[in-house]
Order: structure tokens, then sequence, then C-alpha cells
């Protein structure tokens, strides 16, 4: 595992490049620890000060720090991401690896259903849910219905693996042994499947956090818990731009495009790490 | 003939199914709601001072049929299925008395063009460069345009928009940032009024276009450098045929079958992308309709336009379906 790590670091510029930026974004959060503001306080510094030595990245016009948000920001972003991609990956690879095994008819009604589902336009449905709930979607709730939207693809990958698990012939021996289904399913066919999982993960992290930051930039999400969608929101509220505090709007931006890149690169350089194809084509073959 | 019917006849059962789950889950979300829409709806409306008593009654009963309150669950859903059908939603408590319906019908065209025009340009685009980095795969000029087109494309379309309007409209004023047209000029077809258009809809549309290149650039560079190795390329290469008529007759033909099911696939994504940038432009399409009706507490236009979307989004992915056949022939043998 160290060793891999220390290779891809070496010779993948994309993973180095990544490294880098997630490091940026974790080193942030760590700091978000440390903050000596609550991160709800309004009003505790001087409003609208330019970026200075005194404060790094400027105030806002509701008297906070941008640092200190955008540190506490980052934080709750990345874990709504991270309970997003979780749930959404247990039901994707149940769903994928159930059908996968079962096949035939059982698994045609799967996948319409599958694919049913991930037709549907996410936006509008979560907005609608967002405007029925009102103050009743807490965040969590909002994590939890992401994660219900968001497999339907990924499970369709994981599934077209498990359909050719199934006629591999350790699947026989281990069902002539009498492993239970269960058994097979978890112990024989996960770990064959990991690499794409590992890899959706990453895929799913950045979709979770871009829904995460375009509903709470259109002020539908938890107004009591930062997030870098709702700094631009409250930015926007008080015409940051107009007035020109413009350190409001663009270091959270920044900090977007960081940690969006930053996932990206990861993203792509595991997903080449993983598919040997890709890796012959870098060495010239 | 017949292998394509069969195929049309399953492709109309899929967009019947995603419509049936669609609106059954729009129904489903609207009787969570734990306010009364009616009651908040209609002091909202009496509070703004005299109105027309009948329509009062009118949007009472839509959003009653609508929401549902009281009588069997299934009752109320076929209830709710003819107000859908017949796409009759009732007024719009934003713009009271008119029907939610003539509201998004005014908004829609602004939508499917912008959509149609961005996605079309962002797919072709994104498969040729993409096609073509696959088959040149040592220039360092489509390594570069790589790079770029690959940064922007995980980046949220909020973000994009957003700095778009700061680059041309505060740093470097040259476009305009807000509305589908000129507001003081009456939509006719003259080319003041075109004109106006095409200048509002470009930076909504270049918004759409650069989230949604790279994602087709991507996948099309790796189904290309794919199949530049597979057995009849080779054979072709071999045989001395130009290297023009094998990316494009050899390749890019093939690699693009996956592409266009791809292109169905995403609709409903791009459509999301739709509502920001409507957002951010203030462009007068449903996205937009969508977002404000939330943010004036517009029941039934709120519930309309899901509707409406959910509609036009399996539509539009049945007819990319439909045509798929055209391009691969091999749908029409069965």
């Amino acid at each position: 595992m160290f060793k891999v790590l220390r290779d891809l670091l070496r010779y993948n510029k994309e993973f180095l490049l990544g490294t880098i930026l997630i490091s940026i974004i974790l080193a942030l959060i760590a700091a978000s620890f440390f903050s000596p503001y609550d991160e709800n306080a309004i009003y505790v510094v001087a409003p609208d000060m330019p970026p200075s030595a005194e404060f790094w990245l400027g105030t806002t016009s509701r008297g906070q720090e941008v640092f200190w948000q955008i540190a506490a920001s980052m934080h709750n972003t990345l874990f709504f991401g991270i309970i997003v991609a979780f749930v959404s990956r247990i039901i994707a690879i149940a769903v994928g690896l159930i059908s996968g095994y079962i096949g035939g008819r059982t698994d045609q009604i799967i996948m319409a259903v599958n694919d049913t589902l991930g037709a549907l336009p996410n936006i509008p449905i979560l907005l609608l849910l967002v405007f029925v709930l009102r103050d009743q979607m807490t965040w969590f709730m909002l994590a939890i219905t992401a994660a219900l939207l968001g497999w339907t693809h990924d499970s369709r990958l994981i599934r077209s693996v498990a359909l050719s698990l199934r006629h591999r012939e350790f699947t026989r021996h281990a069902v002539f042994s009498g492993m239970r289904t269960r058994q097979i399913l978890i112990r024989e066919h996960l770990p064959y499947v990991m690499p794409i999982v590992f890899f959706t993960t990453m895929n799913n992290l950045i979709w979770a956090i871009g829904l995460e930051v375009t509903l709470s930039v259109l002020g539908f999400s938890d107004i009591n818990r930062p997030t870098i969608g709702g700094m631009i929101y409250w930015a926007n509220a008080h015409s940051a731009m107009v007035s020109g505090v413009w350190w409001w709007v663009a270091f959270p931006m920044l900090f977007v495009v960081i940690l969006f890149l930053g996932l990206f690169m990861l993203a792509m350089s595991v997903n080449e790490y993983i598919d040997p194809r890709s890796r012959l084509a870098r060495m010239g073959a | 003939m017949n292998g394509f019917l069969i195929y049309a006849a399953k492709r109309l059962l899929q967009f019947l199914f995603v419509v049936f789950t669609g609106i059954t889950l729009a129904f489903l979300i609207a009787h969570f709601s734990p306010v009364d829409p009616i009651e908040q709806t209609v002091s909202l409306l009496t509070s703004f001072g005299s109105t027309d008593p009948q329509a009062v009654e009118i949007l009472r009963e839509s959003l009653r049929e609508l929401y549902g309150t009281g009588g069997p669950l299934l009752e109320q859903y076929f209830t709710f299925w003819g107000r859908v059908l017949t796409g009759d939603f009732g007024p719009s408590l934003s713009s009271f008395p008119t029907p939610v319906m003539t509201v998004i019908g005014r908004a829609l065209p602004w939508t499917v063009g912008l959509l149609t025009l961005a996605t079309i340009i962002s797919w072709i685009i994104g498969n040729f460069l993409g096609a073509l980095a696959g088959y040149f795969h040592s220039s360092k000029l489509l390594k570069v345009a790589g790079i770029v087109i690959m940064a922007l494309q995980p980046i949220p379309t909020y973000i994009i928009g957003l700095s778009l309007v700061i680059l041309f409209g505060f740093i470097w004023p040259i476009l305009p940032i807000s509305d589908g047209a000129q507001v003081n000029l009456a939509p006719a077809f003259n080319w003041a009024f075109i004109s106006s258009v095409i200048e509002h809809g470009i930076l909504p549309a270049l918004t759409l276009v650069l989230v949604g290149i790279g994602g087709w650039f991507i996948s099309m560079r790796s189904l290309v450098s794919n199949i530049v190795t597979d057995d009849h390329v080779v054979y072709a290469e071999l045989g001395g045929v130009r290297s023009r008529s094998i990316f494009s007759q050899y390749v890019a033909r093939n690699a693009m079958l996956p592409q266009v099911t791809g292109l169905a696939l995403s609709l409903g994504n791009v459509f999301g992308g739709a509502v920001i940038v409507e957002f951010v432009f203030n462009y007068p399409g449903i996205g937009k309709l969508l977002i404000s009706g939330i943010y004036s507490g517009d029941y039934s236009l709120v519930l309309g336009v899901t509707t409406i979307a959910i509609i036009a989004v399996a539509a539009a992915v049945f007819v990319i379906d439909i045509i798929y056949p055209l391009i691969d022939p091999r749908v029409k043998l069965g």
C-alpha cells in the first residue's frame, strides 16, 4: 500500500497535484478545529475589511472572518459529501452485486427500475422535496436524500462486473461447498468490485459536494451550518460584488475550485491505476 | 423494420415507466408536506388586498387536488393524474390569476432553446476534440487543450456561471449578464429582438458548454484510444487507407455510438445545470420559474414545473433513443 502510494506520487503527475490540492483542503479542515470563533457567530470582527495581515482573507459584511468561515465550511461540506458517498455506495454495492449474481429476469427488472430512477432529473425532485419540507429538511435528511438519488449509475457498473463473476469457477465451488448467497457476495465477489467502488466513490463525492454547493447557493440548505455554497449565498444576499467586497465571493470560489480539482485529479489517477490498459498506454506500449 | 418496431416499443414502454415513476414520486413528495399549502396560500393571497373570489376558489380547489387533503389516498392519486394529464395546475400564486400552465408555456421555449443549443454544441465539440486527442495521442496542442477542458469539468455549474458574471459583468463588461433579451423589447420576429436574444444567450450557453464539454471529451478519448488498437483499424492502416478516412469512418463512427446513449442518460443532469444557469443569469426559463416559485411559496407553480420537467426530460431521452437506430444499423436487424 505504502509502496503503491510512493510510486503514484513519483510517476503520476495528476496524483501528485491532486494530493497537494487535497492536502490544502485537509489542512484547512484541521485548522477549523482551532477556530477562535464559533462557526455561526456573526459580528465578531470589524465588517467589510479587505485582506490584510490581521485578517488573511478579509472579513464579511456580517462581521465574520472569511478564512475561518471557509475552514468551517470545508469541514461541513466535505463531511456531507462523505456521508452521501458512503450511504450511496452501500446501496450501489448491494443492488449491483445482487442483481448481477441472480441474473435473468430478476436482473432485468432491477436494472429497469435502476435506469428509470437514473433517468429522473435530480435537481427538480430535490428542490420539490426541500420546498415541501421546509424547516424539517435538516442537513442530515438532505444527505440521505442525495444518497438515495446518487447510486444508479454506479450500481450498473458494479452489476456488469458481478455478472461476469457469476459463471466463474470459484463461484460454483463456493455454491457447492454450501456457502450461503450472502457470504458468497460479501466474501467472494465484493473484493472483485472494490476497485470500481473506490473509483466511483471519488466521482460520487464530487457529485454530492456539487449538489450541496448548488442547493446552498440557492439558500435551500440548513442555515445554521456554514457551507461553501451558503457563504456565497450570504455574499449575494449582501450584494458583495456590487459593493466591492470581492474577497467574500472570490475566496470561497477559489477554494471550491481547489477542492474539486483535487478530487478530480485523484479520481482520474486512481482510475488510471486500476485500468491496466491506460497504464500500458502511458508507458508507451 | 420489424426489429426497429420492437426496439421502439421497448423504448416507449421505458418512457412511460419513467414518467409514471416520476409523477408518482412528485405526488408522494407533495403529500409529505407538513404545512397546509391551501390555507397558507390563500392567506398570503388575501393579504395582498382585493382579489377575485371566484379565482381564489379555483386556486383553493386546485391546491386541494394537487397536494391532497382528506379522502382516500388512491382517489387523490387518480385526481392528481387527472390534473397532470389535462395540464391543469390551477392559477399561479406569484402571477395570480394566470394559470400555471400559461406561465410555464411562456418560459418553456427559453429553456428548450438554451438547453438544446448548449447540449448539442458541447456534445459536438467535446466528442470531436476527444476523438482527435485519442487518435493523435502524441499531439502537444491537444494535450494542453485536454488539460484545460478536463480542469473545467468537475467544477459546479454555479461557480463557472458566477465566474463568467464577474469576468464579463464587472471586470470587462461587454456582455449582458441578466435576462433573456433586452427588457423593453417586445418579442417579435425582427433583427433587433433576435440579436438581443443571441447576445443575452451567449454567457448562459457558454457556461453550460464549459461544464458539459469535459465529460464527452474524457469518455470519447478513452473510447477512441481503445478502438485505435482494434484489428479492423490496424488492417485498414496496413491496407493503405488514408488516415483521414480511418479517423472518420473506422474510428469515430464506432466510438460515437456509446456517446449517443450517454447523451440520453445525461439529460437529467443537464437539466439540473440549466436550472442553476437560469438562476445565475436571471434567464426567463422554467428553471428560474421553479426557483422563484420556491422563494414566493407558489405551491402549484413548483409542482407544475417539477412535473413538466420530469416529462420533458423523459421525452427528450425518448427522442434520442428513437433516432439512435439511424446511426446504429444493427438495431434495425434486431
